[in-house]
């Protein structure tokens, strides 16, 4: 993938080998693969994506064997995994905990890209696989939390599925068929399962195009320019497969707490509730890596309209590469830009906060703003509103016009430039503490 | 295509710019295999909506003689609550006095029920927003508030206020006898 080959067989069986299918080859040159020298730990969250996905698949497998996609059975069969199969409790913890670790993992990763810029030419179909990665991650786990068939696997389920509803003419045949029935039922369920077994793989599938891809114009750095001599790589191997596994180490760390010491921090207690159609819960709430697009959906009045930004909060990030004006890449040398960036964080993480709350609790108790439109300013709902206009206001008024209004700090010459031949030039916080944050 | 063969095969077109067979059978063959493709795609995807059986069970009767005045009996409908309320006449008063009051789905109390039959008013219990099931007696309506995003019916099962864009739908249904209804 990365131009002239450095293997060279050694034993009569690897040229044999060799010329019939180079797979040997192929891993040589995938672990000799030329990295920029200056990636930071935030550059090894990709490892740690591929091994959470890992564990998802063999963990899933695993489940699989023991659950039963039945509707009057899948409950209990759940309960069954944790009580009376061997290990079933430590394997549906990391299962269900995994999930989790997998969104944290995926969200470090893309607010990486949007910081340095990883998403901009030549890496835009890098970057656009990774959103079709984010895409089927969230149907995989969506369907997934369905499976234990409580009460908020099954009303999450009708919340979701009811958004297709929203269409004009086609929104009830389109549930309907999504159904298999009148309502969410068993034949929602078994088909959730098939597809919840299937996606994975197809994650895993869309991951080696995602590779490829990044295989062909190599890694983004943290300074955002592109690898000029040798000078500026080291092979990955050993260089980057020990940095990445140190931080995967460390990341099964935070993991195993919340196995071991918190393994139902994450979900919600009505899901150990058998699902019953005829109550909703009174909270319902969907899973905390879903609540800033829930927080979107709910701030908008209106039954489509919120169907509708809440589907183009998503559709942002697969035109990000060509609403960004900006040339330079890394928001290392955009100072402007990378408080626009910070601010945006704020706004997600805000987001998600306000779709935890119900939309008419007041945000600071106690007090009483007063009633703007249709609910108090002081109120989830509002503050919900305010942070999707920055949400998007971020994606299409900041991104197109500031990269061709702001005035950038002067950018390295190559990786090696700052650290090497002109260590005075340097600009504060460049190349010379590459582990640091921008 | 055909423009770009070499070797042993003459040029097809050397005689002119013709369609000739080979361009036919390449026509031909993309259209048999969209077409196939096509009519393959519509079982893969026919398959998913609602089976025989599933269909076949979707009616069921109902007896309205447990049902007393200003109660409500939820039963399962096609897998969704049915609502069966026997409204009191306060109940029905209201509703019919807000029968003109600017609405977003708008219909008159009388639209909403057997004629005769204001007592009985009988709705799929289920959110024309998402799908949750509201809960009788919250709201500023007197009707139904559903807890998900704060939907609010009146008496007749109206939306009055929240993100819901319908009325609580009433379901095809047809009196048997004064006291047995058939829903579906």
């Amino acid at each position: 993938m990365s131009g002239h080959s450095t293997y060279e067989p050694k034993t009569g069986f690897e040229r044999w080998l060799d010329t019939r299918l180079p797979i040997v080859r192929f891993g040589v040159d995938l672990m000799d693969f030329p990295t920029p020298k200056n990636l930071n730990y935030w550059w090894t969250f990709g490892g740690i994506l591929a091994v959470c996905l890992g564990i998802q698949i063999v963990t899933g497998i695993i489940l699989a064997m023991h659950y039963v996609p039945n509707a009057d059975l899948a409950f209990n069969s759940v309960e069954r995994i944790m009580r009376d199969v061997n290990y079933g409790w430590l394997i549906r913890y990391i299962h269900a905990n995994g999930a989790s670790m997998f969104f944290i993992a995926v969200y470090i990763h893309m607010f990486r890209g949007l910081y340095y810029g990883s998403y901009k030419a030549p890496r835009e179909v890098l970057w656009i696989l990774g959103c079709v990665i984010y895409l089927l991650m969230m149907a995989t786990a969506f369907m997934g939390y369905v499976l234990p068939w409580g009460q908020m696997s099954f009303h999450g389920a009708v919340v979701i599925t009811n958004l297709f509803g929203a269409l004009p003419v086609v929104g009830h045949a389109i549930t309907t068929w999504l159904w298999g029935g009148f309502a969410v039922d068993n034949a929602t369920l078994n088909r959730f399962f098939s597809l919840h077994y299937l996606l994975p793989f197809m994650i895993a599938g869309v991951v080696g195009l995602h590779i490829w891809a990044l295989h062909v114009p190599g890694n983004n750095n943290p300074i955002g320019v592109n690898v000029k001599s040798k000078e500026d790589t080291v092979p990955f191997h050993p260089y980057y497969t020990v940095k990445d596994g140190f931080a995967i180490s460390v990341f099964l760390l935070m993991f195993a707490t919340f196995v071991f010491y918190f393994p139902d921090a994450l979900g919600h207690a009505d899901n150990y509730t058998p699902a019953n159609p005829l109550v909703t819960p009174t909270h319902i709430v969907p899973e905390w890596y879903f609540l800033p697009f829930y927080a979107i959906l709910r701030a908008v009045p209106d039954k489509l309209m919120g169907v509708i930004l809440m589907f183009g909060a998503i559709a942002m990030l697969f035109v990000l590469p060509w609403l960004d004006t900006s040339k330079v890449r890394s928001m290392r040398y955009r100072p402007t830009a990378r408080l626009y960036f910070f601010i945006f964080v704020v706004a997600c993480i805000v987001l998600g906060f306000c779709g935890a709350h119900p939309p008419d609790e007041p945000v600071i108790p106690g007090v009483s703003g007063f009633q703007l439109l249709d609910s108090d300013i002081n109120s989830f709902v509002w503050l919900s509103r305010i942070a999707t206009l920055y949400y998007f206001g971020y994606f299409l008024l900041v991104m197109p016009i500031l990269g061709l209004t702001e005035t950038p700090l002067p950018v390295p010459e190559s990786i090696s430039a700052p650290v090497l031949s002109h260590p005075a030039k340097a600009p504060a916080g460049a190349a010379a503490s590459p582990e640091k944050r921008g | 295509m055909a423009d770009t063969v070499v070797g042993a095969n003459p040029d097809p077109h050397a005689a002119g710019d013709d369609p000739n067979r080979r361009d036919f059978i390449h026509i031909a063959a993309g259209v048999a295999a969209v077409g196939l493709v096509g009519a393959l795609a519509w079982p893969f995807i026919d398959q998913m909506n609602p089976a025989s059986d599933t269909l076949a069970l979707a009616s069921i009767e109902f007896d309205l003689g447990k049902v007393v005045a200003g109660q409500q009996v939820t039963v399962k409908f096609r897998g969704k609550p049915l609502f069966v309320r026997h409204r009191t006449a306060a109940e029905i008063a209201a509703a019919i006095k807000d029968d003109h009051a600017a609405m977003r789905d708008p219909q008159t109390d009388e639209e909403r029920h057997k004629p005769g039959k204001a007592e009985w008013l009988i709705l799929i219990g289920t959110c024309t927003h998402l799908g949750c099931v509201p809960t009788f007696g919250g709201g500023e309506y007197g009707g139904w508030f559903c807890p998900c995003h704060g939907s609010v019916y009146d008496t007749s099962g109206r939306i009055r206020k929240g993100p819901a864009p319908k009325n609580l739908e009433v379901p095809t249904y047809a009196f048997l006898s004064d006291s047995k209804v058939k829903v579906g």
